[in-house]
């Protein structure tokens, strides 16, 4: 491996830690908007020579409309590659040249990049940055050489069981809505995408106005605000994007088995579940520590590996989006005992959903949960995936601040009343691929 | 999800110390007990947490043939419980003080750890202590266990077509070093597998005198030796077996290989034998190719305007992907310097290797510019800074290069040997060791997706 690689592994790593949570009281989040009317949210730190910055857009595949599915993410996608006129090496070796790192994200709502550079190279970095946000190319020759990649990625995850289960499963409980789109697209519609469709989704979804700043680490708020401005009077000048529109929740079971020569079943269980902001978060939140989504401690585990050892990874989320974001619940297993974990997977959710939790398994998953805060909050990275949550939802400022509060708030009767009001496993969308 | 597995080798390398004084962090200091066991201890104060990491020089490499993948196996019944904290409890108690856990095993070492809010770092040690010396393996849990192992098998090399070559790939450039066999170990072993495998694996490997304990966090160092002393100090130190050399033949030759497997993408794998940094007491400041071809590897791959990526993705288009690898460090002294590509569609594997040897030759003939090495140079002194922003990875690097054998001042001095490596350095290690009399090279035959395909050759049981 190599330097370059180890970055990456690195950024990875924080992304994946970085998931869902809270702060503590000391986190001092500013809050202010430019004059093009981005919202920016920073925190001052100066115990390490570097700054992070990222900046959102809601620019997700939820925006793709079904015959250019693909073009949210091909937009995102061909940004980091070419832009001010630029030639692709050029740009990639303007960051590389000083050790910052663009990055950026993608999921059904959101677009967004992230710099992450050393104080004394921020000018550099930070002209580097505005371009890739500013002035992206688009150059036909780009754009064809990527669409191909992307095809052939697609191509090849038609072949991935794990691939094949979650398109899958995001069509049965999504339906006709936005979010059941393949955030890549599929392969006929990709290869439909002109230049012409990436600058006009650029013009309209990477605007000022709807863009959520952040940033985080060595500079000042006087700094702060200087990048700010200059981040977003580059942008384009638009209209808010409207909503994504609401879900529309499950009315009847289905079951999709889907033949592959794999040597386990890949089962998917699940429905569309909670959203940022919802009202009944902490209780799903703390609801789900104990039913899949407290590692070896929750009761999935318990019941499908520890006691049975039918599986390696077995879970339960929820992933709340600006509208519902997939309830889902996860596991391979060889295929001749895929029948026996499928009905054991649906017993404890059936018995999670009728029984509810006791409250001896509330205080624990809390105890876990609160006295885990301080870890949520521990590095850059964490916070500013907060502050680009926070922003981008537009959580109330307090979230981290009263993050303890409200999960010590969760009574043993929330949790049961959410789960028996808003997950009905009798219509459950059931994926299995490579049913025997 | 908990008790995972490095497939990788050790990503440590050339990343390593800061040439700033960053303020908030101490010098690394360490301490040994009596009974063989070491300390490390990094202070770091910018958050209220501690990282705590128990590493066993037990991997892999230690394995025998028939007896592949117990080093994990072990791994995963280090879970399942002591006379004082029964199967399960581990997790539980760690859980209930807010901390996460997870434990990892690679080809040179087995690492178990918790992230915990500071003040919990007295359970961690105390845990740890007790299942470093009583753990109990029965054979109803090892008969559970053995089944997740087999079904994490399957889940991450048999029903993964590219994991299935980089596997054929180790088994085919080493014939004789155990660096030739899975981590997770051969099917056919994990079915055989009995409970006191993995008891006679734990009596022999997992002892305070084989073991290194890495904290970093919001701690004081000398408090963290009082806690190891009146914990891990209890336990009595076991004599270990001898650790013989093992040397890989010469390869003789070109050797290839072909996995067939139902996938749509083409794949392959080339690599070479290369040497890795010499630890112990065979560790010199002057040995100076491991980190050429750290450099060269970067120059190759590191980025997307790297030469492989720039010249085969972008310009030519004839790769979808293109990647090389290189590990300076490990304990079997043996390493490999790897490229792994996907041709694009309509073209050959046979044309993109050509393509990847004019690359090779390229700079065999004409080196590397300056502008290459600089940002070779930059990458690895901002990597110094970033690092600090994450206690688990500073823990990572200390206890890698302990278990590993080589001084921590390495951590020091490592920034400036990347610098100090030169273009005809780098030509001198592509002449000297990428070569195509010592290539072996593992292609991926994509297959259709018959639902009925079964892969050629002898099936498992099961």
């Amino acid at each position: 491996m190599n330097v370059f690689t180890l970055i990456k592994t690195m950024l990875l790593a924080f992304v994946l830690l970085g998931f869902a949570g809270a702060s503590h009281a000391a986190l001092n989040i500013q809050r202010w908007t430019t004059a093009q009317g981005s919202a920016v949210y920073f925190v001052e730190n100066h115990s390490l020579p570097m700054m992070d910055v990222s900046v959102n857009f809601s620019a997700g595949s939820a925006f793709d409309l079904p015959e250019t599915s693909g073009l949210a993410a091909l937009t995102h996608h061909v940004m980091a590659l070419e832009a001010g006129g630029l030639s692709e090496e050029t740009l990639t070796n303007r960051f590389a040249d000083i050790g910052a790192v663009l990055g950026g994200s993608f999921d059904a709502d959101r677009a967004s990049f992230k710099l992450r550079t050393l104080t004394a190279e921020q000018a550099a970095a930070l002209t580097a940055f505005n371009l890739v946000l500013h002035k992206p190319d688009f150059t036909q020759s780009v754009l064809a050489r990527e669409q191909g990649r992307i095809v052939s990625a697609l191509q090849e995850a038609e072949t991935e069981p794990d691939s094949i289960a979650q398109k899958a499963f995001m069509r049965s409980i999504y339906g006709m809505h936005p979010y059941s789109q393949d955030q890549n697209g599929e392969i006929s519609t990709v290869q439909a995408l002109r230049a012409e469709h990436l600058r006009q989704f650029y013009q309209t979804h990477y605007t000022a106005q709807t863009a959520v700043i952040a940033i985080m680490g060595d500079v000042t708020t006087e700094q702060a605000k200087q990048i700010a401005e200059q981040l977003s009077a580059g942008l384009p000048q638009g209209p808010a994007v409207a909503p994504v529109p609401p879900v529309a929740t499950l009315s009847a079971p289905t079951v999709k088995k889907l033949p592959h020569p794999a040597m386990q079943a890949h089962i998917l269980i699940g429905q569309p579940g909670n959203l940022r902001g919802d009202p009944d978060f902490f209780p799903f939140y703390v609801g789900n520590y104990i039913l899949g989504g407290g590692g070896f401690v929750s009761r999935l585990t318990e019941e499908v590996r520890e006691k049975r050892g039918l599986a390696y990874s077995v879970y339960s989320y929820f992933m709340p989006m600006s509208q519902l974001g997939p309830f889902q619940i996860g596991l391979q297993t060889k295929k001749e005992q895929a029948d026996e974990a499928l009905k054991l997977v649906r017993d404890t959710v059936q018995q999670f959903v009728d029984q509810g939790v006791t409250a001896k398994e509330l205080a624990a998953a809390k105890d876990n949960l609160i006295g885990g805060f301080p870890m949520r909050i521990d590095s850059n990275s964490k916070i500013l995936e907060y502050l680009n949550m926070i922003g981008f939802y537009k959580l109330p400022l307090d979230y981290l601040d009263s993050f303890n509060q409200r999960v010590a708030a969760v009574t043993v009767q929330q949790v049961n009343d959410a789960f028996k009001r808003r997950i009905h496993p009798e219509h459950f969308a059931t994926v299995i691929v490579g049913a025997e | 999800m908990k008790k995972t597995m490095s497939l990788t080798g050790p990503w440590l390398i050339t990343a390593l110390m800061s040439v700033y004084a960053l303020p908030g962090h101490s010098e690394i200091v360490q301490t040994t007990l009596k009974n063989g066991l070491k300390i490390i201890v990094q202070e770091d104060h910018r958050a209220p947490v501690v990282v705590s990491q128990v590493w066993y020089r037990a991997g892999s490499v230690d394995e025998l043939n028939g007896k592949t993948g117990v080093a994990h196996v072990l791994e995963h019944m280090m879970f399942k419980g002591t006379k004082a904290v029964p199967a399960g409890q581990f997790s539980r108690q760690i859980a209930t003080a807010g901390g996460k856990e997870n434990a990892f095993t690679s080809k040179d070492y087995t690492c178990y750890f918790q992230q915990l809010e500071k003040s919990k770092l007295p359970l961690s040690f105390k845990l740890e202590a007790d299942r470093m010396a009583n753990l109990q393996i029965t054979d109803a849990e090892f008969a559970k266990e053995i089944e997740v192992v087999k079904e994490e098998r399957r889940w991450r090399t048999e029903d993964k077509p590219q994991s299935r070559v980089n596997e054929q790939f180790e088994s085919s450039l080493y014939r004789a070093h155990p660096y030739g066999r899975p981590v997770v170990g051969f099917m056919n072993d994990l079915e055989n597998m009995t409970a006191e495998d993995a008891r006679e694996w734990y009596r022999t490997w997992y002892a305070p005198n084989n073991a290194t304990i890495v904290v970093v966090g919001d701690v004081k160092a000398q408090d963290v030796f009082k806690l190891a002393a009146q914990t891990f100090g209890k336990l009595a130190a076991k004599p270990l077996p001898a650790r013989k050399p093992q040397v890989e033949p010469v390869q003789l030759g070109e050797r290839r290989a072909i996995v067939k497997a139902p996938a749509k993408l083409p794949y392959f794998v080339m690599g070479f034998h290369a040497p890795a940094l010499k630890n112990g007491q065979s560790y010199a400041e002057q040995d100076w190719e491991p980190f050429a071809l750290e450099v060269l590897s970067s120059i190759l791959s590191g980025n997307d305007a790297s030469r492989l990526s720039q010249k085969l993705v972008r310009e030519q288009a004839i790769a979808l992907e293109i990647d090389t690898g290189y590990d300076s460090t490990n304990r079997g002294q043996t390493s490999t310097f790897e490229v792994a590509a996907s041709p694009s569609e309509g073209v050959s594997q046979e044309a993109l290797q050509k393509a990847i040897w004019a690359q090779i030759d390229e700079i065999k003939t004409n080196g590397v510019t300056a502008a290459e090495l600089h940002r070779v140079k930059a990458a690895v002194i901002a990597a110094d800074v970033y690092k600090r922003d994450s206690m688990f990875y500073q823990a990572m690097q200390i206890g890698q290069l302990e278990t590993l054998g080589y001084p921590l001042s390495l951590l020091q001095n490592n920034a400036s040997r990347v610098q100090a490596v030169t273009s005809e350095q780098i030509q001198q290690v592509a002449k000297k060791y990428l070569i195509p009399e010592q290539m072996t090279l593992v292609s991926l035959d994509p297959q259709p997706m018959d639902p009925n395909f079964k892969p050629a050759g002898k099936p498992h049981q099961h």
